[in-house]
């Protein structure tokens, strides 16, 4: 297998009235094409800052990222990002959003009708054919998300990078969700990288976990090889005894090597309070 | 069978009391703004002929409504007068031609004076020539003020010192200006209507700048990241993201505008003499005759009826073009 994406000893330092920050302290990996890797670790460790290196939002201070032997210095569709907040424009109806990715990414290459149909089978892939004209806030969190994933996925992209794409939704439709992209994964086989706080959604879904120290200076603590066979149910692997020794390992690593004390008073509040959220999922 | 009954009869019962709620509300509704306006006339008719004036008593709501007659009469006959120049001077310009086939006839325009529906006509004209003025020059400022912050940098400290400045303070200087550079023999519009509209223009841009900048500068990062992974060039970003993102705000801005425009053109037609509103109003003020106080008030109530329609216009306007249907009922 060849590598599809080489992040390099990068280093991200933010200036702040303080002094500099530095968030991240190289940190290095290599993706090989097709693969679904799982970024984990506590809030605050610099996940999402990577993402973003990555997807070209923000520039490394230190390092850099190479993408099929191309560096990256802008954002741009073969790093399609799904974001955590679906991001959808709320002036167009599903279709269109979907449209205006494959209109910019395709507008060249295909034809109008060719574009249609494009935009449809993108949708139908997240079963949301049947809610194309209605509009962001005529459908629920799942189904932005769904259009989300379906918008990313329109502009054929060489890596998906999603950010905590399932964290804002209950836990019956992130279930869902999980299956979808399974399924979808199942078809297309592209290259994820997925940003989670949830251990079991990175164990169901990864080929390898990446799990993040804490920050400030934060790097690659441990990977995981996930070698679950696909496709992957979540019933049968409740009892599979490789599925709980790997979530073990993940829980270990988070709450073990990398517990995260934090003083109740300190700002970041949101940091502790999905700790016992993530830990209750694990139980 | 007696169950069923009586569930027919419960339900009747609630169709009953839905009915009567829906009764009660709608006529609430419709009822209580006629109550206010018999409150206010009857308060104004009967403070009214307590206030003496130079000009006699203070107009009440009957010599109101009675001018309101008068002044419909009068464009009529005024109409009626124009036609029958206009009769004239075809049947002299054909006497002559008749007499002399080398003259070549003149045609002369009606000089007559405006009547009050003419003069709103023409206040209407001078607001929304003044007002596109402004939404034209403001829109395309406002997002580029949004979009750079340079620029905003650069262009903040002039906005608020010239945001306070009543827009009356700058007639003179507009109608200085305007006489010394619009000269024309023969003027395709005339000097008076040019400064109220300028004026007007002067007033409208700090708002709708002000407000277009806010809601382009206030996009939500997310969706200028989904624009930045798509690559979409500058035109294109403004087009699908920006401009639709902040039509909102522009609206709004649009609407203050419109509100101070109004108003700040009555002024401005009284001192520049423009033929509209304001100079009606001024008219009748120096013209001093017992129906002055009558017809000022008659104009001030159209004045008040076209605020709010216009205000309803953009409001209207907005539901057109907005995608958030939800946001703008205020």
């Amino acid at each position: 297998m060849s590598t599809l994406l080489n992040i390099s000893q990068i280093d991200m330092v933010f200036p702040t009235p303080k002094g500099d920050f530095t968030a991240l302290k190289n940190v290095d990996l290599k993706i090989n094409k097709g693969e679904f890797i799982s970024l984990i670790g506590h809030s605050g460790c610099g996940k999402s800052t990577v993402l973003n290196i990555v997807a070209g939002l923000y520039r490394a201070t230190k390092g850099g990222v190479i993408l099929k032997q191309k560096e990256v210095t802008q954002p741009g569709p073969e790093r399609a990002v799904v974001f955590q907040n679906h991001s959808l424009l709320p002036w167009l109806s599903a279709y269109g959003n979907v449209e205006l990715a494959a209109r910019q990414v395709f507008g060249k290459t295909k034809s109008k009708s060719e574009i249609k149909d494009w935009v449809e089978h993108n949708l139908k892939l997240v079963h949301m054919d049947h809610a194309m004209n209605k509009r962001p806030d005529e459908i629920s969190g799942g189904m932005k998300q769904r259009v989300g994933i379906a918008r990313a996925l329109a502009m054929e992209p060489e890596i998906l990078l999603m950010d905590e794409p399932f964290g804002a939704l209950d836990a019956l439709t992130r279930a869902h969700m999980q299956d979808s992209l399974m399924e979808i994964q199942n078809e297309l086989n592209n290259t994820v990288i997925m940003i989670t706080h949830d251990v079991d959604e990175a164990v169901l879904l990864s080929d390898r976990i990446v799990m993040m120290t804490n920050g400030p200076a934060a790097t690659i603590g441990e990977i995981l090889d996930i070698n679950l066979e696909r496709p992957r149910d979540r019933v049968a692997l409740a009892n599979d005894p490789e599925y709980n020794r790997l979530r073990s390992k993940v829980l270990k690593f988070l709450y073990e090597k990398q517990r995260k004390v934090e003083p109740i008073t300190s700002k970041t509040t949101k940091a502790a309070e999905s700790k016992p959220d993530t830990a209750q999922q694990a139980v | 069978m007696t169950t069923l009954l009586m569930k027919n009869k419960q339900v009747v019962f609630s169709l009953f009391l839905t009915v009567r709620t829906m009764v009660v509300t709608s006529v609430r509704r419709t009822l209580m703004p006629v109550v206010g306006a018999l409150v206010f006339l009857l308060i104004w008719s009967s403070v009214a002929p307590n206030i003496d004036t130079s000009l006699g008593k203070f107009p009440g709501p009957s010599a109101v409504i009675q001018q309101f007659g008068v002044l419909y009469q009068a464009h009529l006959s005024e109409a009626d007068k124009e036609e029958a120049f206009f009769l004239r001077q075809q049947q002299r310009n054909e006497q002559r031609v008749a007499q002399d086939p080398t003259y070549v006839p003149k045609v002369r325009a009606y000089t007559g004076k405006d009547t009050f529906p003419q003069q709103i006509v023409t206040s209407l004209v001078t607001v929304m020539s003044g007002f596109t003025l402004a939404v034209i020059i403001a829109i395309p400022l406002g997002i580029a003020i949004g979009l750079s912050k340079p620029l905003s940098m650069a262009v903040n400290p002039i906005i608020q010192l010239f945001k306070p400045v009543s827009p009356l303070a700058w007639l003179p200087l507009v109608t200085m200006v305007v006489s010394a550079l619009y000269v024309t023999p023969d003027p395709m519009v005339p000097k008076a209507f040019l400064n109220s509209m300028i004026t007007v223009t002067l007033c409208c841009l700090w708002p709708m700048v002000i407000n277009t900048a806010i809601g382009v500068a206030s996009i939500n990062s997310d969706l200028v990241n989904v624009s930045r992974v798509l690559q979409l060039p500058a035109l294109k970003h403004v087009q699908k993201i920006v401009l639709p993102a902040s039509i909102p705000m522009i609206f709004t801005g649009m609407r203050l505008s419109l509100g101070v425009a109004w108003m700040v053109l009555i002024a401005a037609e009284m001192l520049a003499q423009n033929p509209g509103l304001g100079k009606f109003v001024w008219d009748e003020y120096q013209n001093g005759s017992s129906d002055s106080l009558s017809r000022i008030m008659a104009s001030v109530i159209v004045i008040g009826l076209i605020g709010f329609l216009l205000d309803r216009a953009m409001l209207l306007l907005q539901r057109v073009f907005s995608w958030d249907k939800s946001s703008e009922i205020r």
